[in-house]
C-alpha cells in the first residue's frame, strides 16, 4: 500500500466521524503491525477484491461503540448486537468509500462481525498490515488495513 | 405512500427509518438482503424502496433489476458506501431514481426522498 493510499483511508476516517457525529477524530501515527493482533471488544472485518486484494477491519471498545450508537440512533441502551453492527457498518463505509480511489472494479465483502479476540483475524489481510490509531471523543479505536 | 427499507445493517435500517419519520410514509417492511427484499416487495407493493448494494445472498443491484422488471414504476433509491461514479451510473441504468453515498446526513436523505417522490420541500 502506498503512502497516498494510506492517506486516503486516514482522510476517509476523519470525514466519517465528523459527518455522523459532528465530533472529529484524532488520527495517531500509523504503524506496521508485527506479531501482535490489534483487536478490541468489537470488530467489523471486510474482504477486498479486484485491483487490490486483502482486507481491512475497524475495531473499537464497547464504550466507544455505545456512545457512537447512542449519538447516531438516539438509543438509551444499545444491545450488544447493535455495537457489533455499528463496528461492521463503520468498516463497510470506510472500505466502500475507497472505491472512489481504486476504481469500479474494487469490490468489498459484507462485514464479518467479531466479538472478542479471535486468533485468525489477520488471515484476510495481506502484508504489510498498517494500523491507524483513531481517538474519537476520548475513546481509542483502530483501523487496520492490509492490501497487496 | 409505502416505503421498504433494505440494508444488511440493522443500525442503518433504523437510522433511515428515524430520518424519514417526518415524511409520513408507511414503513411496509425492512429487509437485510436483496432476496428477502424481493419477497417483501411482492407482498407489500411499496411505492419507494431504499436499497443498499453490498448484502449477503442477493446484492442490491440484482434486487433493483428484479423489482423494476416486476413493477417499473417503483422508485428505488440506492444508499451505498460504494460511491464510485461508475457504480452510481450502473444503478441509474438499472432504473434507480437516485444514489445516496454513505455516510449520509438526515438532510441529504430527506431531500432526496422528497425530490424523488415529488413532495413539497
Amino acid at each position: 500500500m502506498t503512502e497516498n493510499e494510506l492517506r486516503y483511508f486516514i482522510d476517509t476516517v476523519t470525514q466519517y466521524f465528523k459527518q455522523i457525529t459532528g465530533i472529529g477524530a484524532e488520527i495517531g501515527l500509523p504503524f506496521i503491525k508485527n506479531q501482535d493482533t490489534v483487536v478490541m471488544d468489537y470488530t467489523g472485518l471486510i474482504g477486498i477484491s479486484g485491483p487490490k486484494r486483502g482486507g481491512l477491519y475497524f475495531t473499537a471498545s464497547r464504550s466507544m461503540l455505545t456512545v457512537l450508537t447512542q449519538l447516531y440512533l438516539g438509543l438509551d441502551s444499545p444491545q450488544e448486537s447493535d455495537l457489533m453492527d455499528m463496528a461492521g457498518e463503520i468498516s463497510n463505509t470506510i472500505a466502500g468509500n475507497a472505491q472512489i480511489y481504486f476504481g469500479p472494479d474494487y469490490q468489498i465483502s459484507v462485514p464479518i462481525l467479531i466479538d472478542g479476540k479471535p486468533n485468525d483475524i489477520s488471515m484476510k489481510l495481506k502484508p504489510p498490515i498498517f494500523v491507524i490509531p483513531i481517538k474519537w471523543n476520548g475513546h481509542q479505536s483502530y483501523l487496520v488495513v492490509g492490501m497487496e | 405512500m409505502k416505503l421498504l427499507i433494505v440494508d444488511d445493517s440493522s443500525i442503518m435500517r433504523r437510522a433511515i427509518e428515524k430520518y424519514l419519520s417526518g415524511l409520513n410514509l408507511e414503513i411496509c417492511g425492512s429487509a437485510s438482503n436483496g432476496s428477502e427484499a424481493l419477497e417483501l416487495f411482492r407482498k407489500h407493493n411499496p411505492d419507494v424502496v431504499t436499497m443498499d448494494i453490498t448484502m449477503p445472498q442477493m446484492d442490491g443491484l440484482t434486487s433493483l433489476e428484479q423489482m423494476k422488471k416486476i413493477r417499473p414504476e417503483v422508485k428505488v433509491i440506492i444508499i451505498s458506501a460504494l460511491s464510485d461514479q461508475a457504480t452510481g451510473l450502473k444503478a441509474l441504468k438499472l432504473g434507480a431514481s437516485a444514489f445516496i453515498p454513505k455516510p449520509f446526513t438526515e438532510t441529504q436523505i430527506v431531500e432526496e426522498l422528497k425530490r424523488v417522490l415529488g413532495l413539497k420541500t
